[in-house]
């Protein structure tokens, strides 16, 4: 236990920003769990390790020469097609079962992407370096990395161009209209095997923009899937389906929580805090949800 | 039921002969025994409740540390033991170590029960996929905090007091195995005698409808605690069995090991069948073949088929071993089966 981030207000104001610019990512990641969960009704356990591997995309066009921030550009292009091949292969079977079994069907894939992973990358830590440097606030006292500035940014970009896309376009139009009910929708002439595949595709290229700015701000390793996974899940129970803005709160204050569990708990501890949360949360909202039956008998 | 007594007895007879059948696999047979154990019991609160839970690794790893914690704990200072690592300083005596397992083992049980009843009452009120993922939550955070723990050895594991020396070299791997069949059949004869009574129905009940359940008059959340304590039991009796046997234990991925054997047991018992008795049992056997197998053949691949596979079974083979025998041969398992009706069937599809 260290408390000294409350002694001195900077290192506070310095895990604000950290946590709130980390959270705007893992809310890009839980925007895309929310849209798969809303429209199909599977939750995704892969959802980290599509992450990873978009995060993996940006490395290596680092390591071949070219600046890993076009990976923003090409991450989501490879990983929308990765996702379209995994609906095809074995997401299109389990979306009308139960829940536990597409649960364990993409803890599958999960395992499968992580050990593929790890064979094609090795299981070293790595990051793309950007070379954008750092940025001083309060008198030098806080100190931001560029890319982290700048990976916030490009979510943000990204969210708001998804959200415009969702209202505007036909096929966004249908996605919604499947959201709110696939059985009518279907009525209507939408061609829902379609939406469900666009809309899978959506959210991992979503994950590869996710994980494109992942590598570059972080690191990235084929084992650090599952927190990114269960990040996600938190931010949209509390957030709940289809609340954009909520979706964007939580995501800033898991991240801000984050980071404040790593300077009072110290770093061993972050992801055991992070999974304590979600244990904990889920508590609270079964205990909340309990005293509403309650009140309804 | 003349013909049950037979093939138990066989099966008894056969148990306890099999590390002498194949003295090479005693180790293996060891674990089959465990694996057997934990399919069994993920399959009371996940075949026969519905509360399909990842988080049974919990109280498979806690059981796992506090037997090998007591053992050493009881006779020498814990802290030197785990800092110590490797290089033992301390050697337990045959006596001792065997009072140590005896208590820890006890301990290995009692505890895990004790934390299921009391986290019971908030996370089975979880319904569906929330209790998966809070419980995959749970596993995983008890995995990364015991890595943080400095007086069980953290990140760098925890060395259980090695096997004693009483004579043979055999000795080892059949009290182990004798253990773990003890713990086998143990389990067998409890939830044997659990599926005969009222509270298998209950459980049935809640799975098929809680809510009606509930109106019924039945209250659910009792049972559903008392199966989960039951499952968190045999958990922990495995989880202290299966760190004497191998030997050392890391946070991650020996006893917290929800990637694999937090997965492991729900596997078997879906590749078994789900919501029989036997099914497990035939399940864990059959993976249990098959893991060796793949991780002999195919070292380093494993991971790999182990996602395929349960990619696999799930979407193709949800019902299971069980499961298919049972839409084939349904006379076998009691049903009276209308003939006409079943080729009407058989014509439908």
């Amino acid at each position: 236990m260290d408390f000294m981030v409350f002694q001195y207000p900077m290192i506070s104001v310095q895990a604000c920003l950290d946590g709130i610019l980390l959270g705007i990512l893992f809310a890009l990641i839980a925007y895309g769990m929310a849209l798969q969960w809303g429209v199909m009704n599977i939750i995704n356990i892969a959802q980290g390790d599509l992450v990873i591997l978009g995060g993996y995309i940006a490395y290596f066009m680092y390591l071949y020469g070219i600046h890993p921030a076009w990976g923003v550009i090409v991450a989501p292009v490879i990983m929308y097609f990765v996702g379209i091949a995994i609906y095809k292969l074995v997401i299109n079977k389990v979306v009308d079962r139960d829940l536990f079994i597409s649960i364990l069907a993409t803890f599958g894939i999960s395992i499968l992407f992580m050990q593929l992973m790890n064979f094609a990358f090795g299981a070293d830590v790595v990051l793309a370096n950007s070379d954008y440097g750092t940025t001083m606030l309060f008198n030098n006292n806080v100190v931001l990395p560029n890319s982290k500035i700048f990976s916030a940014f490009i979510s943000i970009l990204f969210a708001i161009c998804l959200v415009i896309y969702m209202k505007k376009s036909k096929l966004g139009r249908a996605i919604r209209a499947t959201a709110q009910n696939a059985r009518a929708a279907k009525i209507l002439g939408v061609d829902t095997e379609k939406v469900y595949a666009a809309t899978f595709g959506i959210n991992a290229a979503l994950c590869g923009v996710a994980g494109a700015l992942i590598s570059i701000t972080f690191t990235i390793h084929p084992y650090m899937g599952l927190p990114y996974t269960i990040r996600s899940f938190m931010i949209v129970i509390v957030a709940g389906l289809g609340n954009l803005p909520g979706v964007a709160m939580s995501g800033m204050g898991l991240g801000v929580f984050e980071e404040f569990a790593d300077y009072i708990l110290g770093t061993e501890f972050r992801i055991g805090s992070v999974f304590l949360l979600l244990v904990l949360i889920l508590i609270y909202r079964r205990f909340k949800l309990s005293r509403k039956r309650e009140y309804l008998k | 039921m003349k013909n049950n007594l037979i093939l138990y007895i066989g099966i008894l007879i056969l148990g306890i002969a099999a590390p002498f059948i194949f003295p090479a696999f005693k180790v293996q047979l060891s674990i089959l025994c465990v694996l057997i154990v934990l399919a069994t019991t993920w399959n009371i609160q996940g075949g026969e409740m519905g509360y399909n839970s990842f988080g049974n690794i919990l109280f498979y790893g806690l059981g796992m540390y506090l037997c090998a914690s007591v053992q050493v704990g009881m006779f020498f200072p814990l802290a030197e033991w785990t800092e110590s690592g490797g290089e033992k300083t301390f050697v337990h005596t045959p006596a001792q170590f065997f009072q140590g397992m005896a208590v820890g083992l006890i301990v290995a049980a009692v505890v895990p029960t004790i934390v299921a009843g009391l986290i019971g009452y908030s996370i089975l009120g979880l319904r569906g996929h929330y209790f998966a993922i809070c419980t995959l939550g749970l596993g995983v955070a008890a995995g990364e905090i015991s890595g943080g723990i400095e007086i069980i050895g953290a990140g760098q594991g925890f060395t259980t007091p090695p096997f004693p020396d009483v004579g043979s070299l055999d000795s080892r791997g059949e009290f182990f195995y004798f253990l773990s069949f003890f713990v086998l059949v143990l389990t067998f004869v409890t939830v044997r005698s659990i599926y005969t009574t009222r509270f298998k129905l209950i459980l049935n009940a809640i799975r098929d409808n809680e809510d009606k359940a509930e109106a019924m008059g039945i209250e659910t959340m009792k049972y559903k605690i008392i199966g989960w304590m039951i499952s968190a039991f045999f958990c922990g009796l495995a989880g202290g069995i299966m760190g004497g046997l191998v030997g050392y234990i890391d946070s991650t991925d020996v006893a917290f090991d929800g990637r694999e054997m937090g997965v492991f047991m729900v596997l078997m018992a879906i590749l078994g069948g789900k919501g029989t008795l036997w099914g497990p049992i035939i399940g864990a056997t059959v993976f249990h073949i098959f893991k060796e197998g793949f991780w002999t053949f195919f070292l380093g691949w494993q991971y790999v088929a182990l996602g395929v596979l349960i990619v696999v079974i799930v979407i193709y083979f949800p019902e299971g071993i069980m499961g298919w025998l049972r839409e084939k041969y349904p006379e076998r398992f009691g049903e009276v089966v209308d003939e006409k009706d079943r080729k009407a069937q058989v014509e439908l599809k």
